[in-house]
């Protein structure tokens, strides 16, 4: 369809002008907000200043974003090795047997976020049903507390991701040619061989997508840890929000989110790097997909 | 060859742990008792008291607003989004693509923050308009995805066939694609009105005074208000959840038919 630079620039601008007016113009100015200095009304003052940089220099920070990392990677990690085996039985399904579990699968997706959230406080709450169970079945000791620890962000964190994981991995297995790994056991692969070197290297891309959608909404948590955390399980989404709502000093906000950002960036910028390089050097020729 | 079983007990584990919560929510909001310690009962008191709670039906109504105005303008911008990216091709489009995909990976705090300080930037007062201005943000790019999948199993030959007949753009896209991409539309505003109800940390970052969202007055009630309250305030929501997606299953059905 040929409607010429016109009709192109007629059905570009709105949504493009929307999105650089509100999605790119705040973006840059997070940057530049981080050289301002703050003023006593919650704004931000005339001038410029390395001020806030300075600021988030603390080694209180340096615990934070540590916890901020390693927290994120673990999610990634069990919502990976969880979310493979899912995603592969679910390719293997019968068609009927799919569409329903594909369902099962993304209908906790429609569902609030801080009612799923909240549903975990209650069961981990110390007089809840969960914590009961568990001291019954002799998994942990009456007086442990199980809410408001790094392990119960770690938790919710698995569960709330874990949905963005199952869908790009079974997307994957679903055009996986499963004949494959028949042909493997032929040749006389073990089972688990089998999958680790011919099924996990063919649904590689989903892996990454899978990867990437769980990491960065990880790395930028704020209401996981702010409900279940406690002050052990602070990441550096609650630092930003403190500083937003706690002691309003904005460029302090901005110079931990310019943070957040690079943090963001980088992971994203490395798989897409990867993925072009392996384009280029033609590995994957076999996945157009 | 006998298949391994442990995938499918994998699934099957995963979904119980998924359901986990939702169920105990549902049940506890019909028990007597606080904490869910024990039953002690069913009763429909939460219910009756979460009826007579004021504060909840100003924050439905604002969440209602919010959504009907950020659906219908979403809506718009991110089909004729759609429509440019499915058509042309080139440095635009690939800049445009750019900008429609990047607000879908970046975490909502960032969204979040980086609109509050342009509002501070450019001195606009925080209410339920800067949230309507943030929801169509974000809405915009999952209704641009939701029609340009559905752009590309779409046949362009009708459209030629219609030009070849001599019909002229104007005829052409409301009598051909609009109604040929209506059922995309509608998954995409769907998509766009649950994600705008459901919003919390955008919402919070840039709400002024007077314009709580149910997703903000749940959160203080998570934090400070009665749990009983919130589990029947749960249910109910899920319950128009698992309607909506009853009823977008039924819709899809009819349209793949």
């Amino acid at each position: 369809m040929k409607a010429g630079r016109r009709g192109e620039w007629l059905l570009t601008l709105p949504s493009f002008g929307w999105l650089l007016v509100f999605f790119l113009v705040p973006t840059l100015i997070v940057f530049a907000f981080a050289f301002k200095p703050s003023d006593p009304f919650g704004g931000v003052g005339a001038g410029w200043t390395t001020q806030a940089l300075v600021g988030i220099a603390d080694p209180q920070y340096a615990a934070i974003l540590w916890r901020t990392v390693w927290l994120s990677l673990l999610t990634t990690a069990l919502c990976l090795v969880l979310a493979t085996p899912a995603g592969y039985a679910i390719a293997r399904a019968e068609p009927r047997a799919r569409a329903r579990l594909l369902l099962l699968v993304i209908v906790p997706f429609w569902t609030s976020f801080l009612i799923r959230i909240f549903a975990w406080k209650v069961l981990l709450h110390p007089e809840g049903t969960f914590k009961h169970a568990l001291v019954e079945l002799g998994l942990v000791p009456e007086q442990a507390t199980l809410l408001y620890t790094p392990g119960a962000v770690l938790l919710v964190m698995v569960y709330t991701f874990l949905p963005f994981a199952v869908l790009p991995i079974y997307a994957a297995a679903e055009k996986f040619d499963f004949q494959l790994l028949e042909a493997a056991r032929d040749l006389g692969a073990g089972r688990l061989r089998a999958f680790v070197e011919v099924f996990l290297p063919g649904i590689r891309r989903g892996l990454l997508t899978a990867f990437l959608v769980v990491f960065i909404p990880a790395l930028g948590s704020y209401v996981i840890p702010d409900l279940v955390g406690g002050p052990g399980g602070e990441m550096l989404g609650n630092k930003i929000a403190q500083r937003v709502f706690v002691d309003r000093n904005l460029p302090h906000a901005s110079a931990l989110s310019a943070f957040l950002i690079l943090a963001v960036l980088l992971p994203l910028a490395a798989v897409l790097a990867l993925q072009a390089q392996r384009r280029r050097s033609g590995v994957s020729g076999e996945e157009g997909a | 060859m006998k298949r391994s079983r442990l995938p499918l007990a994998v699934t099957w584990l995963l979904l119980a742990f998924f359901y986990l919560p939702i169920v105990v929510v549902v049940v506890s909001s019909f028990n007597g008792a606080r904490f869910g310690s024990g039953f002690e009962g069913p009763t429909l008191d939460w219910y009756r008291r979460l009826f007579a709670h004021e504060e909840i039906w100003p924050a439905v109504v604002n969440s209602l607003l919010v959504a009907a105005g950020a659906t219908l303008v979403s809506v718009v911008l991110g089909t004729t989004a759609a429509l440019a990216l499915h058509h042309f091709r080139g440095r635009l489009q690939r800049l445009h693509y750019a900008l429609i995909y990047t607000p879908l990976v970046v975490p909502e705090i960032l969204m979040g923050i980086s609109l509050l300080l342009f509002f501070a930037a450019i001195g606009l007062e925080l209410g339920l308009f800067t949230i309507f201005l943030a929801h169509v943000s974000f809405c915009l790019s999952y209704v641009a995805m939701v029609v340009l999948g559905r752009l590309q199993d779409f046949d362009d030959s009708v459209v030629e066939a219609a030009r070849d007949l001599g019909a002229g753009w104007w005829a052409i896209a409301w009598r051909i694609l609009l109604p040929l991409l209506a059922p995309g539309i509608l998954a995409g505003g769907l998509l766009a009105f649950t994600l705008s109800i459901d919003d919390f940390v955008i919402s919070f970052f840039v709400a002024g005074p007077g314009s709580t969202t149910l997703p903000i007055r749940i959160y203080s009630m998570i934090k400070h208000g009665s749990p009983p309250l919130i589990n029947a305030l749960s249910t109910l929501l899920l319950l128009v959840t698992f309607l909506a997606v009853w009823l977008s299953q039924r819709l899809r059905a009819r349209s793949e038919t």
